[in-house]
């Protein structure tokens, strides 16, 4: 044991360490509590902006889940309704309506005469009024003949006026309902001939002109299968693709070359994945324009470089151990990938996953650039159906100056935020299901 | 390091002092430090590996300069030597874990029963199933116990029935030592038990797929005094059934479990001999000098 000669103390040592230390303490107390202070209120900060936006989307948005309707006695006329007395049914199909309607609402306000007024009349229910008839009539056409009492929805502007959002002491020619109208919905008002119920349109009908018949079910509808495509197409494959690169793939200079140019990937703004969209998929390979489709395949090159970074991460936070453990006892890198590695890499992979998709959700850009931002009425049915997603939607309907569209678009992002929120506690759950198995 | 080699040698000297005066007088063969030469027997009657100019490098670095040795069946072969001597490294070998590492490149003869476990026709898959491995620090699969212990069979179809693998399962256990303590806890997550049971977990997992040969990596070196005795006790009984090469730092392990020793230093092979020989008469200098403490 050749013991090494001792070193001179250093000069340091000679010196009370308590005394050193005590003398800065008060110092490094201080600074511990301007940095927790500062922390404080960056964080207040953040919530109050959160708190903000949220209460004045909210405030906004919540009255667009009622909807005005307006009671009129319809009487179902067969003279109008089915002239010949044969039951045809294309012929009742394509009957006039209308004229029910206006004969309904003459039947409330005898006194009403002159073009002009009548037309002020009858502009009280929405233009959905006629194929509401029509559809009662669809379903039961044993009402032809008889008299009912019809809730019937009232136009935008008598919504509005309901909800107290169109100033009456305006003169008459600045807002959009006159006085004669406003007569008349005080006095229905009064006799409870006016109501405001659930807004079931919201939730079932596609986009539309008239803002009380505009619903986001086409979007949602169109963002589920956007989503359904990005996450069939970007989960598989980027997962596949983070296993093959982190465990299989030889550690070369081209190997390299692809890490980086999957991390620059998922940096690129989204935009260019739309333009890259419209010059693959639609322009050569001449996919329709506005599908879902489409729309899926450009997301999915929006998140698949977001999948693989988190799948990769989360493969490499796997311990070496278990690896060893797999391979020693004679299984395949397969199955040590297979039965050991991607089990437990599973929670950060869906974690990143759904982070990625909750951003392909709230992704409106890339969209513009296929075309999902046409004014589409229909419902999708299919990925092939053109169709545009929620945040296009909000987009579409944020350009609209119609109070009750001003509401719609809260009403949107109340339901896109919702949604976000649904997402992220999805990849909790399945997070804490899977870490359940150690 | 000093320290553990002082206390490593007093304790050595209380072990083995009956034999250390049996054979008082040095018999050294091999003075010269320089002399890298492998002394004693590397042969042995009934060789289940057989290796031969081995060399190992880690890109341009040499590990391993022309290792020879037989591994004896049904014997246990302790592998002592400084840190960094490349033990695990040999070991590693003998399994071709090596492969996994990029950078590491073998070459030489290592046989398993006559037969080149390098050749290309040689799978790995089957090569691991024939020799399994326990490592340094206890690594149970995250899954239950009793999964454990069914994944070699399971991946190697060596089983039928869930009843054919019951009893293996158990069976293997219980050569670990370890079915009592465990017997009615088989669905706890295996990484719930202590570590030596984890240990004797693991050796029960390597025993289940029936291997040839166990190559354990320092597995006590993570254990208390208890464990390691219930360990080493095991490494004796299944001695009976299994060839076993061990990678040691504690000189008294060695002594105690394993029947040959061989002694690296800095990448060379030093001295292979009989377990009592080594430790009562080294023949190499450099033997003698680790032994007793005397390296460092
Ligand atoms: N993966 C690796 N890449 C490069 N060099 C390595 C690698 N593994 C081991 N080495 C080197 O090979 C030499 C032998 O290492 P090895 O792990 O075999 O030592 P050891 O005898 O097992 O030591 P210890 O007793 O500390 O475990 C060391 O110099 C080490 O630095
Ligand atoms: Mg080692």
């Amino acid at each position: 044991m050749n013991k090494p000669t001792p070193a001179a103390v250093p000069a340091a040592f000679n010196r009370d360490i308590k005394t050193i230390v005590n003398a800065g303490l008060q110092r490094r107390h201080a600074a511990e509590r301007r940095f927790r202070s500062y922390g404080l209120i960056a964080i207040s900060l953040g919530l109050l902006f959160v708190v903000l936006m949220f209460a004045n989307i909210i405030a906004k948005g919540y009255p667009a889940f009622w909807q005005t309707y307006v009671q009129v006695p319809i009487s179902f006329d067969p003279a109008v309704i089915d002239p010949q007395g044969i039951r045809d049914p294309a012929a009742i199909e394509s009957a006039d309506y209308a004229a029910l309607v206006r004969a309904g609402m003459r039947r409330m306000f005898p006194a009403v005469e002159g073009r002009t007024e009548l037309r002020a009349l009858y502009a009280l229910v929405s233009s959905d009024a006629t194929y509401e008839l029509q559809r009662r009539i669809h379903q039961n056409p044993a009402l032809i003949g008889s008299s009912q009492e019809i809730w019937l929805l009232a136009s935008a502007t008598v919504d509005t006026l309901v909800k107290g959002n169109i100033d009456r002491t305006l003169d008459e020619t600045e807002r959009s309902v006159k006085d004669n109208q406003i007569g008349w919905v005080d006095k229905l008002q009064a006799t409870g001939k006016i109501e405001k119920q659930f807004n079931t349109i919201l939730f079932s009908g596609g986009d539309s002109r008239e803002p009380e018949q505009a619903g986001i079910r086409g979007a949602l509808m169109g963002s589920f299968y956007t989503l359904l495509i990005t996450f069939l197409l970007s989960f598989p494959i980027g997962v596949a693709t983070a296993v093959y690169l982190e465990e299989f793939a030889p550690k070369n200079r081209w190997t390299d070359l692809i890490e980086v140019n999957i991390n620059n990937l998922a940096a690129v703004p989204s935009i260019v994945f739309g333009l890259l969209g419209l010059a693959v998929f639609i322009n050569f390979f001449s996919l329709p324009r506005s599908a879902p489709l489409v729309g899926g395949l450009v997301l999915s090159l929006m998140t698949l470089p977001v999948i693989i970074i988190a799948g990769r991460a989360a493969l490499t936070s796997v311990p070496p151990s278990i690896r060893e453990a797999a391979l020693g006892m004679g299984a395949s890198k397969l199955q040590m990938v297979g039965h050991h590695v991607l089990p437990l890499a599973m929670p950060g992979m869906l974690t990143g996953s759904i982070i990625g998709m909750a951003r392909a959700l709230g992704e409106s850009a890339p969209l513009l650039m296929i075309g999902m931002v046409a004014f589409i009425v229909d419902v999708p049915k299919g990925i092939m159906d053109p169709a545009t997603v929620l945040p296009v939607q909000i987009y579409l309907w944020s350009d609209l100056p119609e109070r009750a569209f001003v509401e719609r678009t809260s009403a949107a992002i109340m339901v896109l935020l919702a949604f976000m929120v649904l997402m992220n506690g999805l990849a909790i759950i399945l997070r804490k299901r899977f870490e359940r198995r150690w | 390091m000093s320290t553990t080699i002082i206390e490593t040698k007093s304790a050595l000297d209380t072990a083995l002092r009956p034999a250390a005066e049996a054979g008082k007088q040095s018999s050294l063969e091999v003075t010269d430090y320089d002399n890298r030469q492998t002394v004693g027997a590397i042969t042995v009657d009934h060789p289940k590996m057989v290796c031969r100019n081995v060399n190992v490098y880690y890109g341009a670095k040499q590990a391993l300069r022309n290792v020879g040795i037989d591994i004896g069946a049904n014997q246990v072969i302790a592998f002592i030597g400084p840190s960094g001597c490349g033990k695990s490294t040999f070991l590693r070998c003998l399994n071709r874990m090596n492969d996994t590492i990029v950078t590491c490149r073998v070459t030489g003869q290592l046989k398993l029963d006559d037969e080149d476990i390098y050749a290309p026709v040689i799978d790995v898959v089957q090569l691991r199933a024939r020799i399994g491995m326990v490592f340094q620090k206890p690594n149970p699969f995250p899954k239950s116990i009793y999964e454990n212990v069914a994944y070699g069979p399971r991946i190697h179809g060596m089983v039928n029935t869930k009843a054919e693998l019951d009893e293996l399962v158990r069976a293997s256990l219980e050569r670990a030592g370890l079915l009592k303590e465990v017997d009615k806890r088989m669905n706890d997550p295996g990484t719930s038990l202590s570590g030596g049971q984890q240990q004797r977990l693991c050796i029960a997992r390597a025993i289940a797929v029936n291997p040839e040969v166990i190559l354990m990596d320092e597995p006590c070196s993570a254990l208390d005094p208890i464990a390691t005795a219930k360990i080493e006790e095991l490494i004796d009984e299944l001695r009976e059934n299994y060839t076993i090469v061990i990678v040691t730092h504690s000189m008294q392990q060695a002594a105690r479990v394993s029947q040959r020793t061989a002694y690296f230093h800095l990448g060379d092979l030093i001295e292979v001999g009989e377990t009592d020989q080594i430790f009562t008469n080294p023949k190499h200098k450099l033997t003698e000098d680790y032994i007793t403490g005397r390296f460092g």
